[in-house]
């Protein structure tokens, strides 16, 4: 499962990198975390609760980050156990592209994820829809936030 | 003219005496039993494919509100508890043995497929086993999954024992005689088709409440099961090393079964022997979620196929090379399916000189494939009668014509098949013209014409299918591999009054034995069918018996309970002998009454019966009082349903969803007992093939996850994709037993998938669509016709 967009944001590459890498930004930007914790340069503990088609589910995991490339980008990699409900891990590759008068940046991702378990099996169908949205939600909100304090300023 | 009872016997079709339980929904299944101070259990499974454990960690578990017990594969290990076992082996081409890797009752070491259980969790009730389960840590190491069976031999091995992860590699038939006939055939006819996997899907899902009693040290289990005394077999001998008499296993009302019940599942088991170990009842009963993940799922073949014609069309030769998929370990006769229940019904109904075919069996990272209704034979059907299609087709003949031309001919009977069968009787033509007639075949072009000018494509589609059930004789089952015999048992007792109790060692599960039986002795002993009480399911009750599967009931526990009655006749005659002072030769016994020949004396079976009991005017010194016989019926052969299923299709090419318009069914079961019942089996059994056809499909990803574990991704038949069939016979009773009967149970099943595929190649047709796969979705007919389209706009 593979799923790609992009953003155009009215701020310099550096500003979005810093963003980036905040987690309670980051923690802003997802409205069903409850929990972000940062254990160390590139590791942090998350609890996020979804809701897959029928099940409502809390995963317990961690997100790291990977081929970290400042200000360019970096993988972004979560997996989580929802318990009874299976387990679910998904990765985005983010991507900062800024334009030649480095007023705006173009933020790009491609996110893949996988289930396992009782979401598999009783949401398989629906998975594509919900990792679709979340990343949609995740990005989107990412971006509002960015564009709300830009214009704050 | 003395007044005769009316007696309900052989050929009426008496309404089913158990329905009116089941209809009032006063059944009694095992869930549906109790017992003070049970436990629940449930089963912490696996959710990923293949993995070793590193790690299990209970200590939470273990102190959760109502838990009363954790259990692991190792307190399973330590306690020396076996697991299953496989019923039945096949020797390989290179003459080394089926490889038989072991089954943990709870995995020891490693998982082998999404849904294999870890451990065991008993508790109060079932929320508390569950949420005590959610407690346990699980610490995998993941390995690579191997789900793709045509290429699982280059994927990680699942087990140490299985090099390549090939179970086996067998063969059957001459390789030579065929390779030359089909080096001199006019034309080779090659296809290559896939039997789609399919999840059983019995109403009543498995269930299981064992018991330990620990003044006699005995265990009873309550069970889902289709062969009680197997289970009990299976449980004493070969798990727990102990014996029979000490577990009673009982299976009462049973909501069907299709195969998947025959074998004992690690669950049972588990349960059986949680039940000592915490000294109280143990229940489990699967949701539907695990009986998707864990009853063993049916067919997934593939089958390539060389069929050799001559310059008249008459077959030559026959090669079908086969791969299947076993999955993760090997089930009791999932080793038998797709090899003698399907490799030996490659002749069909055809006379084909030089036959040969190598099967291959593969483990793979999925749940166990074991039999559905049909087990193998649906498969040869499909792979032949697809093949029959497609070459009727390449050599521009009517699909019916180009069967009639290859069938058997009616005088050659008993046929030897170059595929180790001999059929004892058959006669094919008549079904095949009946069921054209049924259908009016011969202005079926008509019906496309006006289909088309509704913008429809109609279709019509042949299917002549044979069966082999009644699996026997022991002896030929013992040499092929197989490692229980294959008779049937009963016990009829004739009750003081002169009413009967069979106790049969068939069991039902939604047959209607307790009719069908119920008639067969009506019938042989004048009765009125109410003096006839059927009692199965319980090994304290019913003799050893073999159970049901494989369309066995009536051909061997139906011939043995006719066998009994001769001997309860038998000895009837010898006692009114004596009270009607004549000599045994001279006793006539009809419609319920002994005579003496040429005389008004006689004496009414009653009357035996009471006798028998008070023997107050009795031979008592050449013959035992009391009138009680057991007969053992091992068969000399199997028997050979066959038939011809033609369905009618009507493709809407906006949609691409396939209507069944029409279907003849036109079957051969020797004798009928209760023709309701029949009818009720072939309705039944079509369904399930038009499921598989047209819906049904069990589908795991790349990382061995089931996407298809529950009906919003599995796709059921429901009325509305049935059509109202038309059910026509003819009659060969067979020759192997006394009753001229074979089997009914299977037949729909096996007859219907290539008749309905054959259908919706025929109304696609014109667009030159030459092959489908099962099962034919609205989306795949309607990527067909579109590609169809493409092409034909290049």
């Amino acid at each position: 499962m593979e799923i790609k967009d992009s953003y155009e944001l009215p701020l310099p590459k550096e500003r979005v990198w810093a963003a980036l890498n905040d987690e309670e930004f980051l923690k802003k930007s997802i409205p069903w975390c409850e929990k972000l914790e940062r254990r160390s340069e590139t590791e942090l503990a998350a609890e996020v609760k979804l809701k897959i088609g029928p099940m409502s589910t809390r995963f317990i995991g961690s997100i790291t980050l990977s081929d970290i490339d400042p200000p360019n980008g970096y993988t972004i990699t979560g997996s989580g156990k929802g318990g009874i409900a299976g387990a679910a891990s998904g990765s985005a590759r983010v991507k900062l592209v800024e334009t030649k008068d480095t007023s705006s940046t173009t933020l790009s991702y491609e996110v893949s994820a996988q289930v396992k378990g009782k979401i598999a099996q009783l949401g398989s169908r629906l998975i594509q829809s919900t990792a679709k949205k979340l990343s949609k939600n995740f990005f989107g909100s990412f971006v509002q936030q960015l564009e709300d304090i830009n214009k704050s300023k | 003219m003395n007044e005769v009872t009316k007696i309900d016997g052989i050929g009426s079709s008496v309404r089913r005496t158990e329905d009116k339980k089941f209809l009032t929904g006063k059944g009694k299944y095992t869930d549906d039993i109790n017992r003070p101070g049970q436990v629940q259990a449930y089963f912490l499974r696996s959710d990923v494919a293949h993995a070793k454990i590193k790690k299990i960690d209970v200590k939470d578990a273990q102190s959760a509100p109502g838990v009363v017990g954790v259990f692991t594969g190792d307190d399973i290990a330590a306690d020396k508890v076996g697991g299953p076992i496989c019923g039945w082996v096949v020797p390989c081409r290179d003459g080394s043995a089926t490889k038989e890797p072991p089954h943990p009752l709870l995995a020891q070491g490693k998982v082998r497929f999404v849904g294999d259980a870890i451990a065991v969790v008993l508790a109060e009730t079932a929320e508390q086993a569950k949420s005590g389960a959610e407690l346990i840590e699980v610490d995998y190491e993941e390995l690579s999954p191997v789900v793709d069976f045509e290429n699982a031999g280059e994927g990680a091995q699942i087990h140490d024992e299985v090099p390549n992860n090939c179970y086996f590699d067998w063969e059957l038939g001459d390789e030579k005689a065929t390779a030359d006939a089909l080096s001199s055939a006019k034309k080779i006819v090659k296809l290559r088709v896939r039997n789609n996997r399919l999840v059983p899907n019995a109403m009543e899902p498995r269930c299981a409440l064992a018991e330990f009693d620990n003044l006699d040290d005995s265990y009873t289990l309550h069970t889902t099961s289709q062969n009680p005394h197997l289970t009990r077999l299976v449980l004493a001998a070969f798990m727990f090393a102990i014996p029979e008499s000490k577990l009673r296993v009982i299976a009462p009302d049973v909501g069907g079964g299709f195969g998947s019940k025959i074998y004992v599942y690690i669950e049972e088991a588990v349960c059986v022997w949680a039940s000592k170990k915490v000294g109280r009842p143990v229940k489990w009963t699967a949701d539907r979620t695990q009986a998707f993940l864990t009853d063993c799922h049916g067919r997934d073949h593939v089958n390539d196929v060389q069929l050799g014609l001559d310059e008249n069309n008459k077959i030559v030769g026959l090669r079908v090379d086969t791969v299947c998929n076993l999955g993760a370990y090997l089930s009791a006769f999932s080793v038998v399916v797709p090899t003698y229940l399907h490799g030996t019904l490659l002749s069909g109904q055809y006379d084909i000189p030089a036959i040969y075919t190598n099967v291959k069996g593969m483990a793979t990272n999925t749940v166990n494939v074991d039999a559905y209704r049909g087990a193998g034979r649906p498969e040869a059907t499909y792979l032949l009668e697809r093949t029959m299609e497609t070459a009727a087709r390449e050599v521009g003949m009517d699909p019916a014509e180009f069967r009639r031309i290859n069938f058997i001919p009616k005088g050659a009977f008993p046929y030897q098949t170059q595929v180790a069968l001999q059929y004892d009787i058959g006669d094919y033509e008549p079904h095949l013209d009946k069921a054209m007639e049924m259908i009016d075949y011969s202005n079926f072009e008509k019906r496309r014409a006006e289909a088309a000018k509704r913008g429809m494509y109609r279709g019509i589609g042949i299917s002549s299918y044979i069966e082999a059930c009644g699996l026997a004789p022991s002896a030929v089952v013992g040499a092929l591999g197989g490692r229980v015999g294959q008779w049937e048992s009963a016990s009829v007792r004739v009750n003081p009054t002169g009413t009967i109790s069979v106790f049969t060692g068939s069991h039902s599960h939604g047959q209607g034995h307790a009719t069908t039986f119920a008639q067969i002795v009506a019938d042989k002993l004048g009765i009125p069918m109410e003096n006839v009480e059927v009692v199965h399911g319980d090994t304290d009750k019913t003799p050893f018996g073999m159970g049901s599967y494989g369309s066995r009931s009536l051909a061997s526990g139906g011939s043995a309970i006719s066998k009994a009655v001769d001997k309860i006749i038998n000895k009837s005659k010898k006692i009114a002998a004596h009270l009607l002072e004549a000599s045994e030769d001279d006793i006539d016994f009809k419609d319920g009454k002994f005579v003496v020949g040429g005389t008004d004396k006689e004496k009414a079976f009653g009357e035996i019966a009471l006798a028998a009991y008070v023997p107050h005017n009795y031979p008592l010194e050449t013959l035992e009082p009391g009138l009680e016989e057991n007969a053992f019926y091992d068969p000399t052969n199997f028997v050979y349903p066959s038939g011809t299923h033609i369905a009618e299709v009507e493709v809407d090419p906006a949609t691409g969803v396939v209507q069944v318009v029409d279907w003849a069914a036109c079957d051969d079961f020797g004798n009928l007992v209760n023709p309701m019942i029949v009818e009720g089996q072939v309705h039944g059994g079509i369904a399930q093939g038009i499921g598989q056809a047209l819906l049904e499909d069990a589908h795991y990803d790349e990382n061995g996850q089931l996407l298809t574990a529950s009906y919003m991704d599995y796709c059921m038949p429901r009325a509305d994709d049935l059509p109202s069939f038309k059910v026509g016979y003819t009659t060969t009773p067979s020759t192997v037993n006394d009753l001229g009967v074979k089997g009914c149970g299977e037949a729909g099943a096996i007859a219907s998938p290539p008749a309905l595929i054959n259908a919706v190649i025929d109304a696609l047709s014109p667009l030159g669509v030459t092959d489908m796969s099962m099962p034919a979705t609205p989306q795949k007919v309607w990527k067909a016709i579109q590609d169809s389209q493409s092409v034909a706009a290049e």
